[in-house]
């Protein structure tokens, strides 16, 4: 029986639902030790002197550290993508040794017996600054008297990265009109509801350093952390236990995960650190931040001729492990979009200012693409009088099995756009409601629909590709899969999840494949001693990469067992079937072998095939040829209250194309949460900081994080439009959501709001912003004014 | 300061010394062991260390342990009884209310909560009643779906 498709149950469950899930704050070993760091209170200033005396002499404190000690063992914090030469790469030290970019850099830390005598203690380390200006901006940032971070970095730039496919002056020379828009896409804070944490042990006698640390990509932490500190990677083992929610913000190589590891080494004691909330807002990545200024040009028939696009990209004071990567390559090669838009061009600009880095959060790049290509031909609809659908299906790619190239130079696998747009259709009545909001309308009510029909790239893999494009790491994925001699199977993934169900997913598969109950099957990860080596997990890429590994895996095995089963029974090999976890020799059906019973003549060996090595498993490496590019059409509903201002969103229907399903339980959940992401950022989230470099949005009272209260059911339904890229057919269902949302909201509010000549909404849609355009319309409630 | 406190916790009684400072959260997980109670914030935002006290839902973080003296406290670990899942816990997993699980232990003791004060809850009063638990991976959908289902099956 196959569970492919099933909506199985989750195994991880029992042990979540009952407090028994092992998260980096639950680990506590033996003579361990706390680690507390001092933190940069100042945006940007000299670092004069460094006092810990009084920290050290504090009662419970073991040591204090400060950059100046320890520089040396803790080397620079490496970037994992490098665009080309001229991108530039200033240090980046985990403690900072002579001068602070942002408030939270680390400056020192203390290691104490107790938690509050470390927290006390690191108070009391006297930090010597010479402040100095400070810039929060990406295009104040490039401004000839802007004040200067980084020496190898003049004007604040640390890159340009530029495409253009097909041409945009030709495309302006052929269109009846040229829309423009300033689009900002606001910085996130991705909020983990578990922050990060590092407990680090060292063993004096066979130098090994045992980590754990939530993190969506242990054996890179492990390559990263060897490259930053020299310590040979055998002896560095990695664990990422039950890990807390991470969506990006847990796939860099972070200071204090550097740090810890280091001091533990040096103190020969187990330390811990684990992230304070505020500490969360300043010291792990933020997402998007982009300051963009866009074109689209097109006939007045609905034709789409072009695009052109210049983004200002805060990379914040740093570039962070994949930084690079997002605001370039994720973004750019994505703004076609599901059209036929035969001219893209494309700069942008990666600038430094006194801010967090910001590196991939659930999207990375493409939320920001889709959002302004969305944004863009709405914008473009309404200016030439024309429904924003039609202006869609009137430009959309065709339905296609064999690749698309689009004029980025990439190649979509397999897409039915207009597919999804007419499921979409089909769930929602959108005559119906242009009737009704026209009718609302003349009743002082203000209703908004609005579309997104959006691609994306996931599966993040193909290695070559990502090696010419800048990647400092393969990008494949593996699997082993062990069969135990009384038929039990360990399954050792390389991929690291965060909550998306890997472990059930997986052995969906093993179950199906070789009919070993679900029970009976483990699923392993986030371990660099029990796995081979693996590239993690982000980019939507678990199944589509590392389950196409581990179906390889799995595959190898059926191999072996049919040959062990066919010399056992006495007949060629070509003679038996495979079903349901039985050998079974061709027409004779009460020969037969069960999967479980050659498992053990496996290991028993007493009557193998001459030559044939005993034991039963197979590791693999799958490493495809191109992306996975999931597609669909999102639809948002909203009423905006005309008195306040305040946004409602009445109904969210989403229609998802992630190929072939494994857990349809399991991709919902992920689209739910995926779609909440983007709302979010398209109604409430914004991280603020002001001139001198202090995040105002600095804790959960100040960020507003979507709330069950102000939130709808979703009504999701898909596609499904296989990919060849891989074995299984599948895509990558963990980002699509959030990519989807944000033009959906937004074009739903602008269209609420189009009959008093609105254009355009820079997120997030905040009552007062509303309330504020309603007011200047003479639109707001006279009572209110 | 050290003080003594006696607290019943899951059914258990505990007498402990504990620092005047010390949080009831930090009491739990440190003193106890039982890390089932977790912590997202500073702020008593998020709700991941809810715990029932007295029968009552409460951030753990935002009580003193002495708070907790002569008082008695249910965890996640206690939710279940004699070895079966109460209600909600099991709703969770039937309606896949969980994904990294760091919000669930909190989540599902103010469901139970909630339940408790009001068994046939409408679709508003679930959203509104966990309203004090932030959850980032599941968009509350099969969260307010698990609640409607254990109100089903209680
Ligand atoms: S830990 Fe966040 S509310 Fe208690
Ligand atoms: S399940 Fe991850 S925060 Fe709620």
């Amino acid at each position: 029986m196959t569970l492919v498709g099933e909506s199985v149950k989750r195994i991880e469950d029992p042990r979540l639902i009952t407090g028994k899930g092992t998260y980096v704050a639950d680990v506590t070993l033996p003579g361990m030790l706390y680690m507390t760091v001092v933190r940069s209170p100042h945006g940007h200033a000299n670092i004069k002197n460094i006092d810990v005396s009084a920290a050290t002499s504090y009662p419970g404190v073991v040591a204090a550290f400060t950059g100046a000690d320890i520089a040396e063992q803790l080397g620079s914090l490496p970037v994992g993508w490098v665009l080309d030469e001229d991108m530039k790469q200033p240090p980046h030290p985990p403690l900072a040794v002579d001068k602070v970019r942002i408030v939270g850099d680390a400056v020192a830390v203390v290691v104490a017996e107790t938690n509050a005598a470390s927290v006390e203690a690191a108070e009391l380390v006297d930090v010597d600054y010479e402040v100095l200006p400070a810039v929060t901006d990406a295009v104040k940032a490039q401004a000839s008297d802007a004040p200067q971070l980084h020496e190898e970095a003049p004007g604040n730039l640390a890159f340009t990265w530029e495409i253009e496919g097909g041409s945009w002056d030709e495309a302006v020379k052929n269109a009846d009109v040229v829309v423009k828009e300033k689009i900002v896409n606001q910085r996130l804070i991705p909020n983990a509801i578990e922050t990060r944490g590092v407990v680090a042990d060292y063993n004096p006698g066979t130098d090994q350093i045992t980590m754990w640390t939530s993190t969506q990509i242990p054996h890179l932490i492990r390559l990263l952390f060897t490259l930053v500190t020299g310590h040979p990677e055998s002896k560095v083992r990695i664990i990422a236990p039950e890990v807390g929610g991470a969506f990006g913000s847990k796939l860099f190589l972070y200071a204090e995960e550097v740090i810890a590891g280091i001091v533990a080494k040096q103190i020969g004691k187990p330390v811990k650190w684990i992230e304070t909330r505020q500490e969360n807002y300043l010291a792990t990545a933020h997402g998007r931040d982009h300051i963009a200024f866009a074109e689209m040009a097109g006939n007045k028939d609905g034709e789409i001729l072009g695009i052109n696009v210049v983004v200002n990209a805060n990379m914040g004071a740093y570039l962070s492990t994949f930084a690079p990567l997002v605001p370039t390559i994720l973004f750019g090669i994505m703004l076609a979009g599901v059209y036929k838009m035969p001219n893209v061009k494309c700069k942008v600009l990666g600038v430094f200012t006194n801010t967090t880095p910001t590196d991939a959060y659930r999207g990375a790049g493409r939320p920001e693409a889709t959002f302004l290509l969305e944004r863009m031909v709405d914008r473009f609809a309404q200016e030439i009088g024309r429904d924003p659908v039609v202006v869609r299906r009137k430009n959309m790619i065709n339905a296609f099995r064999n690749g698309y190239e689009v004029p980025t130079g990439v190649m979509y696998d397999t897409g039915n756009f207009k597919g999804a747009l007419n499921k979409a259709l089909e769930n929602f009545d959108y005559q119906g409601f242009r009737k009704e909001q026209r009718e609302a309308r003349r009743n002082g009510k203000l209703l908004g629909v609005g579309w997104s029909t959006y691609i994306e790239i996931t599966g993040m893999a193909p290695s070559a590709v990502a090696a010419s494009l800048g990647a400092g790491a393969g990008l494949w994925e593996s699997s082993t899969v062990r069969v135990h001699p009384t038929g039990s199977v360990s399954v050792y993934a390389g991929t690291a999840p965060s909550g998306q169900g890997h472990e059930t997913s997986f052995a969906q598969m093993v179950s199906s494949e070789l009919g070993v109950p679900m029970e009976n099957i483990e699923v392993h990860h986030g371990d660099t001693d029990k796995q081979q080596f693996g590239t993690g997990t982000f980019g939507s890429r678990s199944l589509a990469v590392g389950g196409a590994a581990l179906h390889m895996s799995l595959a190898k095995v059926v191999a072996k067992a049919k040959t062990i089963a066919a010399h056992q029974m006495g007949v060629p090999e070509k003679q038996v079937e495979y079903s349901n976890g039985t050998f079974i020799v061709e027409d004779i059906p009460e020969r037969s072998l069960a999967f479980g019973d050659v498992a053990l003549e496996a290991y028993l060996a007493k009557d193998l095939p001459p030559g044939m090595e005993p034991g039963l498993e197979a590791t693999s490496f799958f490493d495809p040829d191109n992306f996975t590019w999931p597609f669909g059409a999102h639809v948002a509903i909203v009423e905006i209250d005309p008195d306040t201002g305040d946004v409602q969103l009445k109904r969210y229907l989403a229609v998802d194309d992630v190929g072939n399903v494994m857990n349809p339980m399991i991709v919902d959940g992920m689209i739910h949460g995926g779609v909440v992401q983007g709302i979010g950022q398209a109604l409430w989230e914004n991280a603020v900081y002001d001139d001198d470099g202090q995040l105002l949005s600095g804790s959960m009272l100040d960020y507003a994080l979507p709330n069950a209260k102000n939130l709808p059911f979703f009504e999701t339904d898909r596609t499904v439009t296989p990919t060849k890229v891989n074995p299984l057919g599948a895509k990558g269902a963990g980002e699509a959501g959030t990519i989807a949302a944000c033009p959906a909201i937004v074009n739903a509010c602008v269209d609420a709001l189009k009959h008093l000549g609105v254009t355009h909404i820079d997120m997030p849609v905040t009552s007062e912003k509303v309330w504020r355009i309603l007011d200047e319309k003479g639109k707001a409630h006279p009572r209110r004014k | 300061m050290p003080n003594e406190i006696t607290v019943t916790v899951n059914g258990t009684e505990y007498t402990d010394t504990v620092e005047a400072r010390q949080l009831l959260s930090d009491y739990l997980r440190e003193t106890l062991g039982l890390t089932g109670t977790h912590l997202g914030c500073d702020t008593s935002s998020c709700g991941a260390c809810t715990v029932l006290v007295d029968g009552q839902s409460a951030k753990s973080c935002t009580l003193l342990a002495v708070q907790a003296n002569g008082h008695s406290v249910t965890t996640i670990e206690g939710l279940a009884t004699d070895g079966e899942l109460h209600p909600v816990q099991a709703a969770f997993r039937e309606e896949h209310g969980l994904q990294c699980g760091f919000c669930t232990p909190g989540m599902m003791i103010s469901v139970a909560q909630l339940l408790d004060r009001n068994p046939n809850p409408t679709e508003t009063e679930i959203r509104e009643g966990i309203g004090g638990n932030l959850c980032r991976c599941t968009g509350y959908h099969n969260i307010v779906k698990a609640a409607q289902t254990a109100a089903r099956s209680i």
